[in-house]
């Protein structure tokens, strides 16, 4: 498939966006298909059904948070330090969820993923119900600004571009391979002298580590860490962005984080407000019962097919 | 890079380089807009939902529906009780929107987000439905102006009363965020001082739906009082799950928050008797009967304290713009402190400089089955407390 065509267009797209879109809006879209392209390399590429993949987007959130707020460091270590905790607990979680398959493997990281978001809701430094409020912007590098929207998109931009071009490597490199063959079967995989486990560990930890990087940059976007974040209903949302737009694609996740976060923003402001939840199950079930591989995947299937 | 992507590249670096520079939105454009933030479905929504939004309009429509010379636009929108949510709403309100204030505000913890947003983009917030008296103390600003009640003003209505009478040992179930917190904190702290004690509390989650497990510890504390510091369908449940296990005929239950809608579904004889603060009842006189009467005619139900003092909050900001002429908020804000509100709902009412507005509180007491005439007559008034007695005194660093 030829991509970096697209790619391209899709980021100057995404340069020129804040002219006529309002920033805070693109970089929160930025951030949640970060966050899905984060799970659809773990659900697309590994075959593995994380259902509680909201716990590193919310630790990586308040670690981050509570370093922005209490030890004045700039605001890329602080992303930094986020990321590398929701890594450190992928590599925790990770090691006792691949254990299991299937359902098995659903459930432990939902088990896990509860015992975590409990712990927030009591622990103090993150303010439990309240969330963690007003958490600075701070300076990048100690130089620019970000309080002003239009460069803080930008920033979360760069991120984005970063964070999305480490999945693609990874989905195109030899690991990526196997990762692949995984999926499609395991056994074979085994049978051919891969350690099977060790494949879904890492890729695990790359996951939760790229989850932890986009909550990270959204508590900085809206200067708020919440328990939204780490909540169940974040790792269902997640789960319907990747199988909206299409799981096992590239741009599936970028094209289903744009259209959910866009339907959550217009109808909650509306008359439609009250009926968001059916609205968006609705989608969900109309999604999976006519098309199974998601916008993406369906358009190209359209290609393949007529071109 | 092909000859064609690097083209691209470079129109794509121009066209970003002219966008750099564009202008951010003015505030002050003379066209006042008021959002109103509430809980539209959730568990505070009987208090301070679409019935916030409907008092509002009611201020807008009684002022004229015209100031500066244009028509006053109203936005709402649904917190979710959620504090993330409500930020971004804010946020997209103020900087997107030209939203000049915000009003209605139930949950302390979405207030709290709110105000940290309207702090910063400096938009005047009316707080009507949230309790915390940290906007006025810890989180004030000079952007806030706190209507119709506060945790401090429950305590010294509602708990100081019944500690005097001889009820000495106090439990707590508590709603687990800002608002319980500063209910629980406030309220002990006034049981200390007028020689009581504090056996034990618990702490519950918003929109918990089974009780028993706190009730039964709330029974096997020994307490004379289980104190009830939460709110809206809480406080129902709770205290429904307190009636099935007999918790209200061996202890008092004290409703530390109770509002009208919610009293109005309480099984009567469970809530009979019970003593609580408000801000406002609307079968207190005439006036308050008559602005009641019109809501109750487009909003169906009668209206909390909450709902009537969105409608004053609202009125008064409106009178205050007029009366200066521009939307710019700290010219409103000082003419809002510098005039005394005064409605059916403002009873020798003031504006502090804290952002604290203060007026008449009412400590009423639950009708008995037999005593309610029609399915709306609930309260009883016992006593007015004056607004001094009520409120918290200033604190010196937030004297705007």
């Amino acid at each position: 498939m030829q991509s970096r065509p697209l790619m391209i267009l899709l980021l100057g797209v995404a340069l020129v966006a804040p002219m006529f879109i309002y920033p805070v809006f693109l970089a929160k879209i930025l951030c949640f298909a970060l966050f899905a392209s984060a799970f659809n390399l773990l659900l697309g590429f590994a075959g593995l059904l994380s259902f509680g993949h909201a716990v590193f987007l919310g630790t990586g959130g308040y670690v981050t948070g509570w370093l922005m707020i209490n030890s004045g460091l700039t605001p890329e270590i602080a992303i930094i330090a986020g990321t590398l905790s929701g890594g450190l607990l992928g590599a925790v979680f990770g090691k006792l969820a691949v254990k299991r398959e299937g359902i098995y493997f659903a459930m432990v990281t939902l088990a896990l993923a509860q015992l975590v978001f409990f712990l927030y809701l009591q622990a103090p430094f993150t303010g439990g119900e309240d969330g963690m409020q007003g958490v600075p912007r701070g300076q990048v590098f100690g130089l620019i600004d970000l309080s002003d929207n239009q460069t803080m998109y930008y920033f979360v931009l760069a991120i984005f571009v970063a964070g999305f071009w480490m999945i693609h490597r990874t989905v195109h490199s030899p690991f990526g391979q196997v990762m692949k063959a995984i999926r499609e079967n395991e056994s074979r995989a085994t049978s051919l002298g891969y350690d099977v486990n060790q494949y879904k560990w890492i890729a695990f930890i790359i996951s939760a580590a790229l989850s932890a990087l986009a909550g990270a940059t959204k508590t900085l976007v809206f200067e708020l860490a919440s328990l939204t974040d780490v909540h169940w209903h974040m790792s269902g949302e997640v789960i319907l962005m990747t199988l909206v737009g299409g799981v096992g694609t590239i741009f599936g996740p970028l094209v289903g984080a744009g259209v959910i976060v866009s339907m959550q923003n217009y109808l909650s402001g509306g008359e439609l407000g009250n009926y968001l939840h059916i609205i968006m199950g609705a989608v969900f079930i109309i999604c999976v019962l006519s098309f199974r591989s998601g916008i993406v995947g369906q358009l190209q299937k359209f290609r393949r097919n007529n071109f | 890079m092909t000859f064609q992507t690097k083209k691209v590249s470079t129109l794509i670096t121009g066209i970003v380089a002219a966008t750099m520079a564009s202008a951010s939105l003015a505030a002050t454009d003379g066209k006042v807009k008021i959002g109103v933030l509430a809980d539209m479905s959730g568990t505070y929504a009987d208090l301070c939902g679409p019935g916030c939004v409907v008092a509002t309009r009611m201020a807008i429509d009684d002022f004229g529906g015209k100031v500066l010379g244009h028509d006053i636009e109203l936005v709402s929108a649904d917190s979710q009780l959620k504090p993330d949510i409500a930020s971004a709403i804010a946020r997209k309100w103020v900087e997107n929107e030209g939203v000049d204030t915000i009003g209605g505000l139930v949950s302390s913890a979405v207030t709290g987000a709110v105000t940290q947003v309207t702090g910063a983009s400096k938009n005047i917030t009316l707080i009507t439905g949230s309790a915390s008296n940290a906007f006025t103390t810890s989180a004030c600003s000079p952007y806030i102006a706190h209507w119709t009640y506060n945790v401090v003003a429950l305590a010294n209505g509602t708990v100081k009363q019944m500690v005097e009478s001889g009820k000495t040992k106090w439990f707590f179930i508590t709603a687990d965020y800002a608002f319980g917190h500063a209910l629980e904190g406030v309220s002990s702290k006034v049981i200390k001082e007028n020689g009581g004690e504090v056996v034990g509390s618990v702490r519950a989650p918003l929109g918990t739906t089974d009780f028993s497990s706190y009730v039964l510890q709330a029974q096997a504390s020994g307490a004379d009082v289980v104190a009830l510091a939460n709110a809206g369908n809480d406080t129902v449940n709770a205290l429904n799950a307190a009636a099935e296990f007999g918790l209200n005929e061996s202890m008092d239950i004290a409703g530390l928050l109770v509002f009208t809608p919610n009293a109005q579904a309480m099984d009567p004889r469970v809530a009979q008797g019970m003593r609580l603060t408000t801000g406002f009842y609307w079968d207190m006189d005439d006036q308050t009967r008559a602005w009641s009467k019109r809501f109750q005619e487009s909003y169906g139900g009668i209206p909390s304290m909450a709902h009537a003092g969105a409608y004053s909050a609202t009125m008064h900001y409106l009178n205050a713009v007029a009366a200066v002429g521009t939307d710019d908020a700290d010219a409103v804000m000082a003419q809002m402190k510098k005039t005394k509100p005064d409605d059916f709902f403002a009873r020798n009412a003031t504006l502090r400089a804290d952002g604290r507005m203060v007026h008449d509180m009412l400590l009423v007491e639950i009708k008995k089955p037999s005593e309610r005439k029609t399915e709306n007559d609930i309260y009883k008034i016992v006593k007015v407390i004056p607004g001094d007695q009520a409120y918290n005194p200033m604190i010196e660093s937030c004297q705007f």
